[in-house]
């Protein structure tokens, strides 16, 4: 029987449950002693006096680390590739957003390092502070990139000519908020110096090797010399993928103190210092002729970036692809201002631009007077018209029909506040989602070891989405063996080189490394007679694998299409998702377990992302004024309906090795728009600003 | 947080004088003074625990309900006679925070919790006036999406955050205090002050003071009560605006009501014109709808929170609609 496929238990879920998993910061360390980051009241300026007097009569107090005595850390501000951040490590008394560090403090408990952090007196000159987007919004300016692989703008046929001979328009604004991904698991670093030029780093990361490599970076070392281990994550979303200035800082505390060192964020840190989802405002322009054929489509997105640093939330790219259409115009500008820089967060881009794109497209079905599905079945691209390439697989036609039927999509009243249930207003939206299928070159090792079970190793790390067990269930099938004989050894830069767990690629990245890399251990079992074979010798296979080369031909997305149901009290605008049912084409499932988890994470913080999540910044200071759980609200269970999951089990031969496109991100992508629609739908009110709340509907 | 001394109290008495400097604090779940220390907005010398000294029965009477000061929020919710007796009383505790937070809230310190202002929990802004008086209101131009519209001081504009205190000024229970000269009883709309100029004085209580019970007497309104609470999120948030509401009914004309608010007060706020306007009125929608118009009289408002005026009308109105219909 072949384990792929199966919805085998989680690997790791005894341990977890049993609090038995080590995460970073729980790892025990010898002489360990503890750091607390300092950070800045003020939003923009200098700081331009720390008296550490009071401070450093706080019993157990090792140091005081400021601009004026911190050791240098040569590459703090210099980036080798996107993701690299710009890192703020007390290297200047320059002040460029609230919250930022400013000094570290080191003591033998993190009480009090923390106390001694508090007893700072700090003097400020205040500097004149921008931090609204809507009001800087013409300030924007085009960025380099608009991701690895994208540029900011794109256009083909003629949007302008198009537009004005089009029978039927919508032009509308969406914004969104800023959405912080608060995992659960605080960040947390402990780093050991082993003398001076060598650096052992637990840190609860989404990529141990591109953390190695920043902080390689950062402190000047060759890379080999740095060590990042972290076996488990708690929760990882985009603000994990990139070494942001906390791991520096406790690099650089161990160098003061010649002791390792433990960092642990708090969880109003997290607001400041590991980046988040930047604000949009889109303004989307949708022209079809009178049948709803989309003649011209054009979707410019304004985000926010810090000064000093770029990150450019991608929102624009998938009007790119989706649909089919003749004339189609983007762009991408972002507005520096005076806040930290935001990051990666789950289904960039897409989350947020989807929202923009699907609402317009249910705005555009009212106008023309069709059913939603029908609008896009009509413009179905059957190649990517950006790339001009065929995809490597799309059923996203099975995907818009299972959903509906599951849902009772035939039995909608199409007009706005037509279904009622008692005094609640029902409705029901529906959006597309998609996600590209990314692969980055990995390597990975499997070991036959001397008591004949198997043991797969790869640097990669397991951020809650099951790579420790989906590896095993690859390697399984690739050796025959049954998956109880596979043991997975990963979240070390000691072994094998793999990417970040970003971009919803580790699967289809490490899992072909670990395939193939299996595949050769076969052979080499295979070739060996019967009495070698049975000998107590270790046996090895490693390998390195990449896009295969077929690959380059195809456009690799993966697609889904999510409906959704919501109850809105007339009265009181409050709003309740009380339906969502999503079908999801994305290749080869590997766990139907596991998978269904990574697809009803994201359908739950699309909820998060359409009704809840709102960062909200002091425009005076720059502080984020809702900086705990308690007001920055995640869904909870009570927010969340029964999910029901299709997943479409997908032959895509082209896509990788494995056949399987990423799930991480993709269960997000829909939702926002699908709520924003039915809410609609419910009400009549057409809500273009994320998140949804009641008062947007009193 | 800073460090600070401990003092398990062995008797009340103890407790009074040891918690009578401003520096002390008294400790009961702790659920909020931990948190508010831990964020360094409470730097108290000395915490004094109560949790030796202090009564957690809840007993029932000719009186009334006597609450001890220590009877868990979990325990009050779903105890027999609350709930069949003052169904608003368990409903607002259930609607307020989460499950393992009332298995530790006390009934003393529920009453006592502190404001949920962003700028006030954030010790890094410097102007709060509750935290340093004269300091200023960083919140008067800033988020107020969760502020207080009524009570209002051109100082402070913090709103109360008990759901479980909104009820129990609708039902007109009393705290039992203790004190270095004595006892003495306080009605529940007394306790909490306005904020007038001081907005660093929440309550009437002196330092050193501790309530020792709360007692909700009988009502002919108990068993037609009813909280209605609603927040952005669906469990475990704040109110943006909540109505505890009791009323009592003859042959379908009101008698007496009671109309508490939460969400939107600097404290606790009874809408004491809302009531007169149901008395001696039929128990008719007409009626709820025009009562619950005058709940907000008087309101204040920001951009952020404008919204509550409209909302809260229409809270009251379904309370009040939900209390009228009950058997």
């Amino acid at each position: 029987m072949t384990s792929v496929g199966q919805g085998i238990d989680r690997a790791d879920a005894r341990a977890k449950v049993r609090g038995e998993a080590q995460y970073a910061a729980d790892t025990p360390v010898a002489g360990l002693v503890h750091a607390f980051v300092v950070t800045s009241a003020l939003g923009h300026g200098r700081v331009t006096a720390i008296d550490a007097s009071a401070a450093r009569t706080v019993p157990g107090v090792l140091a005081v680390i400021t601009p004026d005595n911190a050791p240098r850390v040569p590459g703090a501000t210099k980036k080798k590739v996107s993701f690299d951040r710009i890192l703020q490590v007390v290297q200047d008394a320059d002040v460029r957003y609230a919250d930022q560090p400013i000094a570290v403090v080191v003591a033998d408990t993190p009480e009090r390092a923390r106390a001694a952090g508090e007893a700072l007196v700090v003097s400020y000159a205040p500097s004149p502070i921008a931090v609204s987007l809507a009001q800087n919004e013409a300030a924007g300016r085009k960025p380099a990139k608009a991701g690895p692989r994208a540029e900011p703008d794109s256009s083909r046929g003629d949007f302008a000519g198009a537009l004005a001979s089009a029978a039927v328009k919508v032009e509308q604004t969406y914004t969104t908020s800023i959405q912080h991904h608060h995992p659960m698991e605080l960040h947390g670093t402990i780093a050991v110096w082993q003398g001076n030029d060598a650096l052992t780093l637990y840190d609860a990361t989404q990529g141990v090797f591109p953390c190695r490599e920043r902080l390689a970076g950062a402190f000047d070392l060759p890379p080999e010399k740095v060590r990042v281990i972290s076996h488990y994550v708690g929760g990882g979303f985009g603000c994990k993928g990139s070494a942001w200035s906390h791991v520096a800082l406790a690099a650089l505390a161990a160098r003061v103190v010649k002791r390792p060192v433990k960092l642990v964020l708090t969880r109003q840190q997290v607001c400041s210092l590991v980046g988040y989802r930047p604000r949009t405002i889109q303004h989307v322009t949708l022209a079809a002729a009178k049948d709803g054929q989309l003649r011209a489509m054009r979707h410019d997105v304004i985000s926010e970036t810090s000064r000093f640093d770029e990150f450019v939330e991608p929102s624009g790219l998938v009007t790119r692809m989706l649909y089919a259409c003749p004339n189609v115009t983007t762009t991408h500008r972002v507005v520096e201002l005076d806040v930290p820089t935001p990051t990666f967060t789950r289904a960039p881009g897409e989350a947020t631009g989807n929202f923009a794109l699907e609402v317009a497209l249910d705005e555009l079905a009212y106008e023309l007077g069709v059913d939603p599905v029908e609008l896009r079945l009509k413009n179905y691209a059957e190649h990517d018209e950006d790339e001009n390439k065929p995809w490597s697989s799309k059923s996203l036609r099975e995907c818009y029909r299972r959903a509906a039927e599951q849902f009772g999509w035939r039995h909608r009243r199409p007009l706005p506040g037509s279904q009622r249930e008692q005094h609640l207003l029902v409705g029901w939206g529906m959006a597309t989602a998609s996600y590209p299928a990314r692969q980055s070159a990995a390597s990975a090792r499997v070991k036959r070891d001397r008591d004949g079970n198997f043991v797969v190793q790869a640097g990669t790390q397991d951020i809650g989405t099951g790579t420790y067990t989906i590896l095993a269930q690859i390697a399984a099938d690739a050796l025959g063996v049954a998956v109880e004989r596979v043991r997975v050894e990963i979240g070390d830069t000691a072994l094998p080189e793999t990417p970040v767990s970003g971009g919803s690629q580790t699967a289809s990245s490490t899992g072909s490394a670990v395939k193939r890399a299996a595949e050769a251990l076969k052979q080499k079992l295979d070739a060996l007679s019967a009495s070698d074979r049975s000998a107590d010798t270790e046996l090895v296979a490693e390998l390195k694998t990449e896009e295969k080369p077929d690959r380059k031909r195809f456009s690799t997305h993966g697609f889904g299409a999510q409906f959704v149901e919501v109850k809105v009290d007339p009265d009181l605008g409050v709003v309740r998702v009380t339906r969502a049912v999503s079908a999801f084409a994305t290749g080869k499932i590997l766990n139907v377990k596991t998978a269904r988890s990574q697809f009803m994470g994201g359908m739950v913080w699309g909820i998060g992302l359409a009704l809840l999540e709102h960062s909200r910044r002091d425009e005076r200071s720059g502080r984020i004024v809702t900086r705990d759980l308690a007001d920055y609200h995640v869904p909870v269970n009570a927010d969340v309906p029964e999910l029901e999951v299709i997943m479409l089990n997908e032959l895509d031969p082209h896509v990788n090795e494995i056949g399987a496109k990423g799930i991480g991100e993709i269960g997000i992508t829909g939702m926002p728009a699908a709520i924003a629609n039915a809410v609609y739908h419910a009400t009549g009110k057409r809500v273009r600003e994320l998140p949804i709340t009641l008062d947007k509907l009193l | 947080m800073k460090s600070f001394d401990y003092l398990p109290a062995q008797k009340l008495e103890e407790a009074v004088a040891r918690g009578e400097p401003r520096t002390s604090r008294f400790i009961a779940g702790g659920t909020l003074l931990v948190d508010l220390m831990r964020l360094d907005v409470e730097r108290p010398d000395l915490v004094v625990d109560l949790n030796g000294v202090l009564s957690s029965d809840i007993a029932w009477n000719e009186a009334g309900l006597t609450l001890g000061a220590l009877a868990r929020n979990t325990d009050v919710a779903y105890d027999d006679t609350v709930r069949r007796e003052f169904p608003v009383l368990s409903e607002a505790i259930l609607a307020g925070a989460s499950p393992q937070i009332r298995n530790l809230a006390t009934t003393g310190g529920n009453l006592l919790q502190r404001t949920r202002c962003a700028y006030f929990r954030d010790a890094a802004v410097p102007a709060c006036n509750k935290r340093k008086p004269g300091s200023g209101c960083a919140a008067l131009e800033g988020y107020t999406r969760m502020h207080a519209i009524l009570g209002v001081s051109e100082r402070c504009i913090a709103a109360h955050p008990s759901d479980m205190a909104v009820a129990l000024l609708a039902l007109d229970a009393a705290v039992h205090t203790r004190r270095a000269t004595g006892e003495r009883q306080i009605p529940l709309g007394d306790l909490h002050t306005l904020p007038g100029t001081t907005p660093e004085l929440e309550t009437v209580l002196e330092p050193g003071e501790v309530i020792t019970r709360v007692v909700v007497p009988r009502s002919p309104r108990g068993r037609r009560s009813t909280y209605l609470k609603v927040r952005d999120r669906a469990s475990f948030a704040f109110a943006l605006s909540s109505a505890a509401v009791a009323l009592e009914l003859e042959q379908g004309t009101i008698r007496s009501a009671r109309v508490a608010l939460g969400g939107v007060g600097v404290k606790p706020w009874r809408a004491a014109a809302t009531e007169a306007a149901l008395v001696g009125r039929p128990a008719t929608s007409e009626t709820y709808r025009a009562a619950a118009k005058l709940a907000t009289s008087g309101a204040k408002t920001t951009p952020d929170n404008a919204f509550k005026v409209p909302l809260t009308e229409r809270v009251v109105a379904r309370a009040l609609e939900r209390a009228g219909a009950l058997a």
